[in-house]
């Protein structure tokens, strides 16, 4: 399993927070140790016994009290420099047009590539050495992005969009999640990022954009005449498929290719994807599919065409 | 009742009939003594619940996907938790310890306005019984302490629970901004002689302080439980972004009272601590100067630094510089404190008593948790730590590890004082160690699992590396701060019946609590020392070396009129809740929405009617005038003139409303609507509110009650009016002056 560890930043914008989190501790490390030293020096020191006399009473001192004011504003003037410089790494302004549009959704993420024109759900594929810009938007109430290897978390707010730069060093797989609570099912909004070699960024990129398989066989092809009259063509979008271009839930033109089925709950293989169709709010209880109630062989010829939707 | 007779008084409560009347005694007490018990314990039964809901949700979060909870009840649960941790446990505990020692420490006899306070106190027990009310009514609100929009508006959350959580809230509120005027009346007027500014004990002091944040940040979250609930039965706009409302705005309103709420209940445990590291360091607080005038700075600095809990909203680098130097700021004060109590306890005789023990705690805790602090307002590190359970252990750090360990020491050095008998300390001590164990083993850990990548509010997570064990560990503390509260309310209980008598003095402390009889009587005071420094009872017990005099040696100050000081600080209260229904107004107003705007008003009439409004304010000073020379002829003319012209203003009103309404423009129009609606009917309410009152007076000088004791009573009824005036000034410049220059 992969690992979503701030510690382990894999890109300029995490590894600019990273560097400044490190400067930090020391400083906070130093903090931590000459307080909590005085105090541990005062316990031990100053321990009182029975019948001892009162000490002398001795009630401050103007001095002290401003060498230790002096000292922490001298900390916080030096964290607040650090911290100016820090935005502006892991931060840098927007690019004037975004290369990735992410919408957050109740409860899964929507990602447009607006120079392409694909788009998928929840697993978001970038090319690794590239910095991206983000554009972040809601369709409903707060979100926030967050995949801690590679950028800052950003709330995605509904009318006000914000954005973000998303960059990978490396090829790999990079968990993040939803973590902005938006409702019964926040737990479960996560975000894969897969970033690859561009040569195979761009050939995933040109796959996307093709229209969904057409139904080879029997069973398939009743499976997306299911898809077409029991309201699922009303929130799910195929390529390909007439009138099959609704924005409401994820686009399923490449289902199939994809590693998770609802953001993140389930691993996708046939099995689950049965599992899901024949029961989603046993599986995700909130989630805004509904129970379809079909027959096993409905489910089956479902399956089917899905399942060929690579 | 007298501590060495404590067992003889017992007796007779065994009789029924008595029984019975100590029962309704207790019901219908405004003894402060009285009403803070009844604070503490109602705190510490919601407290029951709350750590409750706390061990429901670790037992879901033991292991990953796991299916103990319903996602839906686990959501209900945190956010059920939250609300009522803040709100029904730590406030409560806190204004009832405030309750029983302030009017002590200063020398009263009681607070200022004991009918007001015993009001105050049953607002909580209302706020707690409507906000749980939801469970019947639908479900408990799911949406998070703070609420957020649009999640919390009808389409996102259609059953009635975040309607009974803001109207809980709402209640809170106006039960907490009630106390504070009376902690705030009660310091200005009712201090014994000697008792100057400058020699308040620090825990007065400090909630002396503490109180005017009360009243400034709290209407700040009731204009925005009121916008929030317009939006929601009346199908207002303000957060609903689809219509043009702001998600923002809620966020910016609920961190204007919510940064500040994290100092009220944070600096009352200031004060806690305060007292109890000089008694048992033996020594006087080092440097009390400097701890007062920080909570000042505290004060003042932590009504800026909402926005740090926005770094992530993408409010801009302005903005966000700007909050991250005030949160870096606020530090400062902050960090002087711990270094006093610090110092304080160098160059002592540290006696290891129970409180003792939970301040020493508190210290490394607060310590932890300044310093995480920090690295919040540090905003690129925010970027990566908000929201995720770095944040979680965070702010447990401040609210247990500070907060919760200062009510322990608090409790521990107090109880005696309040019941007559000790404490057990053997009881005491397991109650320390479990507590100081179970919480860092509960929260250390939190901050590793945020940088791991967990988010907060998830009902439950996917196996990733580390997350599995590390939840556990945290989970398995809970079951040691179980045990700690386990043993410290069967110590409160055994202590209760048959704890060793506590005598006057236990601690050998030196603040006026501890001058009079353990509990005290009836008004608290036989006979009060001389206070001419802050340790009375030092210079008492040390008559060789005595503290030297604070400030003039003289035992005359100066008390004004309580009735005066509390309507003015409630006018400052008032004035918040304006001040933030204003702005949303405008803040709306400089995004202008398709629809009615305030072309739709009639400007001349509204003029008129608004001279008629500022000429009552004369009429109405006149009237005060006739009443201060005792002529009632006259005093009932120009009254009488007065309400007719505030009945005339709100005759215009429903004018203008009337003819809006026939034009189809209501609340639900657009945002202009919205915001007219709201503003101007609060501040129409406001009048009518003082038309009662001022019939009030004209009805009892009517039928002849009619003295001179009266005017300082109808001279703050004046203010009231005054200031219901002046709001308007405001409002006619705004919404009906503003847009003629455009």
């Amino acid at each position: 399993m992969h690992a979503s560890n701030a510690l382990d930043p894999q890109s300029p914008q995490a590894r600019a927070i990273y560097d400044l989190g490190i400067v930090s501790a020391i400083v906070f490390v130093l903090i931590f140790v000459v307080v909590a030293g005085g105090i541990v020096y005062a316990i031990f020191r100053f321990r009182g016994r029975e019948d001892e006399p009162d000490p002398k009473q001795f009630a401050g001192s103007e001095r002290v009290e401003i060498i230790w004011t002096v000292i922490p504003f001298l900390i916080v003037v030096f964290l607040f420099v650090l911290t100016l410089r820090g935005m502006n790494r892991a931060d840098p302004p927007p690019a004037p047009s975004p290369d990735l549009v992410v919408t957050g959704h109740q409860f899964w993420w929507e990602a447009e590539y607006p120079a392409s024109g694909a788009v998928t759900a929840n697993e978001i594929h970038i090319p690794a050495g590239k910095p991206l810009s983000v554009r972040l938007d809601s369709k409903d109430v707060l979100h926030e992005f967050w995949v801690p290897k590679l950028a800052r978390k950003m709330s995605t707010v509904p009318g006000k969009p914000n954005h973000i730069w998303l960059q990978a060093d490396k090829p790999g797989v990079y968990i993040g999640t939803c973590s902005e609570f938006c409702g019964i099912q926040h737990a479960w909004m996560r975000i894969l990022v897969v970033a690859e070699e561009p040569s195979k960024f761009e050939e995933w990129q040109r796959a996307q954009l093709q229209p969904g398989q057409p139904a080879t066989s029997d069973a398939a092809a009743k499976g997306l005449a299911l898809f077409q009259t029991s309201t699922c063509i009303n929130c799910h979008a195929i390529r390909g498929v007439p009138g099959a271009d609704a924005r409401v839930a994820p686009d399923l033109t490449h289902v199939a290719s994809r590693r998770q089925l609802g953001a993140g709950i389930l691993e996708n293989n046939p099995a689950n994807m049965r599992q899901w169709l024949k029961n989603p709010q046993h599986i995700k209880p909130g989630a805004l599919m509904p129970d379809f109630i079909f027959t096993d062989q409905q489910l089956h010829q479902l399956g089917e065409y899905l399942d060929a939707l690579r | 009742m007298n501590g060495t007779t404590a067992t003889a008084t017992l007796a007779p409560l065994l009789d029924p009939a008595v029984r019975a009347h100590h029962r309704l005694a207790w019901l219908s007490t405004v003894d402060h003594k009285r009403i803070a018990i009844l604070y503490i314990l109602t705190g510490l039964f919601f407290f029951v619940i709350g750590g409750l809901e706390a061990l429901l949700m670790r037992l879901q979060l033991a292991v990953p996907n796991n299916h103990f909870l319903q996602p839906d009840t686990y959501n209900q649960l945190f956010t059920m938790h939250g609300t009522t941790m803040i709100f029904l446990v730590v406030m409560p505990i806190l204004f009832g310890f405030v309750n029983y020692f302030l009017p002590l420490q200063i020398g009263a006899r009681d607070m200022a306005f004991p009918r007001l306070n015993a009001l105050g106190f049953w607002l909580v027990p209302f706020g707690g019984i409507l906000l749980h009310f939801s469970v019947l009514a639908g479900g408990a609100p799911a949406v998070g302490w703070f609420s957020y929009a649009p999640l919390s508006e009808t389409p996102y959350s259609s059953t009635p629970g975040v309607d009974y959580w803001a109207i809980a809230l709402f209640v809170l509120g106006i039960g907490s901004v009630s106390t504070a005027i009376n902690i705030i009346a009660t310091v200005i007027s009712r201090r014994a002689p000697g008792m100057t500014m400058r020699r308040l004990p620090l825990f007065t002091w400090i909630n002396f302080v503490n109180a005017f944040m009360v009243i400034l940040a709290l209407p700040v979250l009731n204009a925005g439980l009121a916008m929030l609930l317009i939006d929601r039965q009346l199908e207002g706009h303000f957060f609903l972004p689809f219509h043009g409302g702001s998600a923002v705005l809620w966020q910016h309103i609920f961190w204007a009272f919510g940064h500040p709420e994290v100092y009220i209940i944070v600096l009352p445990a200031f004060g806690i601590v305060s007292e109890v590291i000089p008694v048992f360091s033996r020594k006087p607080i080092f440097g009390y100067e400097f701890v007062a005038g920080s909570t000042v700075a505290i004060a003042i600095l932590s009504m800026s630094v909402w926005g740090h809990h926005m770094f992530t909203v993408g409010m801009g680098r302005a903005a966000n510089s700007f909050f991250a130097l005030a949160s870096l700021l606020i530090a400062i004060p902050t960090g002087v404190k711990v270094l006093n109590w610090t110092a304080t306890m160098i160059g002592g005789r540290i006696r290891f008593d129970v409180p003792m023990l939970f301040c020493i705690a508190f210290l490394i805790q607060f310590l932890c948790a300044g310093i995480t602090g920090i690295s919040h307002a540090v905003v690129p590190l925010d970027w990566q730590t908000k929201n995720s359970y770095y944040l979680i252990a965070h702010f447990h750090f401040v609210a247990v590890g500070a907060i919760i360990f200062a009510v322990m020491a608090g409790v521990h050095y107090w109880v005696p004082k309040m019941s007559g008998r000790m404490l057990s300390e053997r009881l005491g001590k397991w109650t320390f160690w479990l507590m100081v164990i179970g919480f860092n083993m509960t929260f250390i850990i939190q901050h590793f699992l945020g940088l791991q990548g967990m988010p907060r509010r998830v009902f439950t997570y996917p196996d990733l590396p580390h997350w599995a064990w590390m939840n556990m560990l945290s989970t398995v503390g809970v079951f040691f701060m179980t045990a700690a509260s386990l043993i410290l309310i069967w110590n409160l209980v055994i202590s209760f019946c048959r704890g060793k008598v506590a005598g006057d003095n236990p601690w050998s402390a030196w603040t006026l609590e501890w001058a009079t009889t353990s509990p005290p009587p009836h008004e608290n005071f036989d006979a009060l020392p001389p206070i001419r420094s802050r340790r009375p009872l030092w210079d008492i017990a040390n008559p060789d070396r005595p503290d030297p005099v604070v400030g003039e040696n003289t035992s005359e100050i100066a008390r004004p009129d309580k009735s005066k000081t509390g309507i003015l600080t409630f006018i400052l209260s008032e004035a918040a809740f304006f001040a933030v229904l204003l702005l949303a107004y405008l803040y709306f107003y400089a995004r202008p929405q398709p629809g009615p705007g305030p072309r739709e008003l009639n400007v001349p009439r509204t003029l008129v009617f608004s001279l008629c409004l500022f000429v009552s304010s004369f009429t109405l000073w006149r009237s005060e005038i006739a009443l201060r020379k005792q002529h009632r002829g006259s005093m009932l003319g120009w009254l009488a003139l007065t309400i007719a012209l505030g009945g005339v203003f709100l005759v215009g009103q429903g004018i203008e409303y009337w003819k809006l309404f026939q034009t189809g423009v209501d609340v639900s129009t657009n945002l202009f609507a919205t915001t007219f609606f709201t503003l101007t009917g609060f501040h129409g309410l406001h009048v009518f509110f003082g038309l009662i009152a001022l019939l009030i007076f004209l009805w009892l000088a009517w039928q002849g009650d009619f003295a001179l004791g009266r005017a300082p009573a109808f001279a703050a009824v004046g203010y009231y009016w005054h200031f219901v005036d002046i709001v308007w000034v405001f409002v006619l410049l705004t919404v009906y002056i503003l847009p003629l220059t455009r």
